[in-house]
């Protein structure tokens, strides 16, 4: 294989294995805010018990974003050097920024909200896990306008010629804001956020199943389950909003993304199918004239298909719409689950309904799935562009390089990943068998935060050993 | 603000961030190499906690070193990485198991487990404090690289002589900075101990200075060409002297603290030093070096670019600066192992 295929072949490893810890770190962010400002508003030390646990699976799944995250910041360097000079003024200011503004906020705040517990008062300690959560927010929304401006550039102009020719800002803001980063942005800490909450949703159905730190679990679940109620209608909209940016900005990803050869009127959405490449067409379930609808808002406007595109600026069809698919199939999923969930939890049947709690703990893998698939459909659905419509991925790579040190990296990438997702796993496993550690008894009376009354809890079961 | 100024200033910026994340994460660093100087478990579980809450924090620097040569210096940041390919990834394996391991080794118990990951601790310091310093060494005395600014040379090139010297001159400073910080931050007998590892380490440490000295006076004399053309540029190294020699001098009247600091403004002196010798390229071309070199001016990206980055820095970087402090103050003092401890 050539250098171009290995050098893909490890950005997506690397990055896609780095993207399994990012949204656990923004969506667990999101989260210990809402829990820890509970405690601070009710007092409960319940809920200083609950930060304090999720705080140390934060931590887990922070050391290794870092750990992979560094690998991102070189990987541009070392394999895509002719790419580095071409974007390296477009992406200097976001980097910049990323780095001051998101990391030193989220490093530096972090020994504080892991070791402080004892050394500052509540309010500061609250507030440290605030910046904690901005900081990982922040990171997001750098390294997504860079990428958006991949996909849709703008404000820029380009100079020198050839092997010297790069991208120069002439207008910043324009850059910043390029017709998809908002779009995007919101789509992707969305995706974070149901990472965030479905980990919290899987552990606490465990707890259920296993009838442990049922205090403990009671409150997270409720929590939880309203919180992914309302993050999935967020990111309906959103999905909405973002596919149809990409039909007005890169029709050929759109193509491919619904399996689009032909331009017609009245485009069908196909909801599952398989692109037969050989003969041009999809199989499968489809809507008659949804897709049209969806993007336009009228059943008639013809879709732009691949026959409008040249063959060599298509990107590949079959990933790009598998991909897309599962991302939405997953979606789905978790509809369903927290819906079923929440109809149990009202009914007071969700603890004895053990399928329920199953289906609860496997979830967390949806979340994930969809992110993965989601960035597959976003950067594959990019090609055969680095940058869409000025540089070919081809044309990106480093000149220095060869295809026997791009195969040890990879070799020695692959290595250390499948030890760390099993480290990673083996300790996350130990945290939650362990739980959570109740320093006191909670038999106490808290507030119900949602209907507000003040509630009598029977006698909340003390947790643990 | 022309354009010369402002990649100047960009210049700085870059050679502050270095001296910040040598400086700091350097005494970490040095914490890790000296990991094996002690057998017992709970001495390690003291160092380990000497540094834990502030290192991701100083790792960081190293994260803003590689934006800011990114965003600024676009074309350095390409023929560096690309051309250090193999360097880099030994580092990254390093720098990532040394971040894992710091986290992992407190998890379980067992003795079996608690080695492996202290040597895996240990050995990563070891690798990135000798890694940079080869780097440094490759910078100074210039590796070859073509009109096109590529790297033309093999991962061998790299383990010359004089950059292997500069590699061990960095153990050796590092070994100072993390010995000092360490006796800084313990009581008791391993305090004592601890000061008789670090005058040590002090004494190695002037020694390799001697002797690097030396060896860069005459194998690279591109490095001494200005302080001999422009003589009153001396002072820095006289300056640095002067610093490293307060380092012992502190030390032995029980002035931990001041010790320490000197260590830092002797790591920043020694910059002043590499920076003055080198200026104004970032990277020697050793085939071409008047044509070929990488230098802050060639290689800057556009001046709305830098403004950019210069307004981002002179707002978030006081901001860094302010909360860094807090962070340090409150946890200064002696080591605590406490139930959140690793």
């Amino acid at each position: 294989m050539d250098v171009v295929v290995l050098s893909r072949i490890q950005f997506a490893l690397t990055s896609g294995f780095h993207y399994l810890y990012p949204p656990l770190s923004i969506g667990l962010g999101l989260m210990l805010c809402v829990f820890e400002g509970i405690y601070l508003k009710t007092k409960n030390p319940l809920f200083k018990d609950i930060t304090k646990f999720w705080t140390k699976i934060f931590a887990l799944t922070f050391a290794l974003g870092v750990a992979t995250g560094l690998v991102q910041l070189f990987g541009f360097g070392t394999n895509w050097a002719r790419y580095s000079r071409f974007v390296g003024d477009v992406f200097g200011s976001a980097l910049g920024a990323e780095g001051v503004f998101a990391f030193f906020l989220e490093a530096g705040f972090l020994g504080l909200m892991l070791f402080g517990w004892e050394k500052v008062s509540a309010k500061i300690h609250y507030v440290s896990t605030i910046c904690v959560a901005a900081g990982a927010h922040f990171s997001a929304v750098w390294i997504v306008v860079a990428n958006s401006w991949m996909q849709t550039p703008a404000g820029y102009k380009i100079t020198g010629e050839g092997l010297q020719s790069k991208a120069v800002v002439t207008d910043f803001w324009a850059m910043i804001f390029n017709p998809s980063s908002l779009d995007r942005l919101c789509h992707v800490i969305l995706g974070c956020w149901l990472a965030g909450i479905f980990l919290i949703l899987s552990v606490t159905a465990y707890y259920y199943l296993k009838n442990r730190h049922m205090a403990f679990a009671r409150p997270t679940m409720k929590i939880s389950l309203w919180a992914a109620v309302i993050v999935l209608v967020l990111q309906l909209i959103s999905a909405d909003v973002t596919a149809r940016g990409v039909a007005f900005n890169q029709p050929s990803k759109l193509a491919a993304m619904e399996g689009i050869y032909q331009t017609k009127k009245a485009a069908p959405l196909t909801l599952v199918g398989w692109v037969d490449t050989e003969n041009q067409t999809v199989k499968g379930i489809k809507i008659p004239a949804l897709l049209s609808f969806l993007i336009y808002r009228d059943f008639e406007t013809p879709v732009t298909g691949f026959d409008q595109i040249p063959v060599d600026e298509r990107p590949p069809i079959q990933v790009v719409f598998q991909a897309y698919h599962i991302m939405i199939a997953m979606w789905g999923l978790m509809a369903l689950v927290t819906l079923i969930a929440l109809i149990l939890w009202k009914k007071k049947k969700l603890a004895k309904s053990k399928w329920a709690l199953w289906w609860l703990i496997i979830s967390v893998i949806f979340p994930q799935i969809a992110n993965q698939t989601g960035w597959m459909t976003a950067e594959v659905g990019r090609q055969p562009w680095i940058v869409y419509g000025l540089l070919r991925t081809e044309h990106g790579v480093s000149p220095t390089i060869n295809a026997t040190q791009v195969g040890m990296s990879i070799t020695m990438f692959i290595i250390i990943y499948v030890l760390l997702f099993f480290l990673f796993l083996f300790l996350l496993d130990r945290k939650i068998k362990h739980g959570p550690v109740e320093e006191v008894e909670h038999e106490l009376i808290y507030r119900d935060i949602f209907d507000g009354k003040k509630k009598k809890r029977a006698k909340a079961i003390k947790g643990g050993k | 603000m022309s354009e010369f100024t402002l990649s100047f200033l960009w210049y700085l910026v870059i050679g502050v961030c270095v001296i910040f994340y040598v400086a700091l994460d350097g005494f970490d660093l040095g914490v890790g190499i000296m990991h094996f100087f002690t057998k017992k478990d709970e001495e390690r579980r003291i160092f380990l906690n000497a540094i834990g809450p502030v290192w991701d924090g100083n790792e960081v620097w190293l994260v803003i070193v590689g934006g800011a040569l990114f965003a600024g210096f676009p074309d350095v940041y390409a023929t560096l990485f690309s051309g250090f390919y193999n360097l880099c990834m030994i580092l990254l394996a390093a720098l990532i198991f040394r971040a894992v391991a710091i986290e992992f080794r407190s998890k379980r118990r067992t003795k079996r487990w608690r080695f492996t990951w202290d040597a895996i601790f240990s050995i990563a310091s070891l690798i990135i404090a000798f890694g940079i310093g080869l780097a440094i060494g490759n910078l100074m005395d210039g590796i070859p690289l073509n009109e096109n600014k590529d790297f033309v040379g093999t991962f061998q090139i790299f383990f010359r002589p004089y950059p292997i010297l500069i590699g061990l001159f960095t153990v050796s400073l590092l070994m100072m900075h993390g010995s000092i910080y360490l006796a800084m931050k313990t009581e008791g007998r391993l305090h004592d101990r601890l000061r008789v590892w670090a005058k040590r380490c002090i004494y190695v440490f002037i020694g390799f200075f001697v002797v690097t000295t030396i060896c860069t006076w005459v194998m690279t004399p591109n490095m001494v060409e200005r302080f001999k053309t422009e003589s009153w540029y001396l002072l820095v190294p006289i300056a640095a002297l002067l610093i490293i020699l307060n380092v012992p001098r502190m030390f032995v009247r029980n002035k931990d603290g001041w010790a320490f600091l000197s260590s830092c403004f002797c790591i920043a002196l020694l910059f002043c030093v590499f920076g003055i010798g080198t200026f104004p390229n970032l990277v020697r071309s050793s085939l071409d070096p008047e044509q070929n070199s990488l230098t802050f001016i060639n290689t800057a990206s556009s001046a709305l670019t830098l403004k950019v980055l210069l307004i981002i820095v002179a707002i978030g970087v006081p901001l860094v600066l302010a909360y860094g402090t807090m962070i340090y103050r409150i946890f200064r003092g002696k080591v605590k192992i406490g139930s959140t401890s690793y």
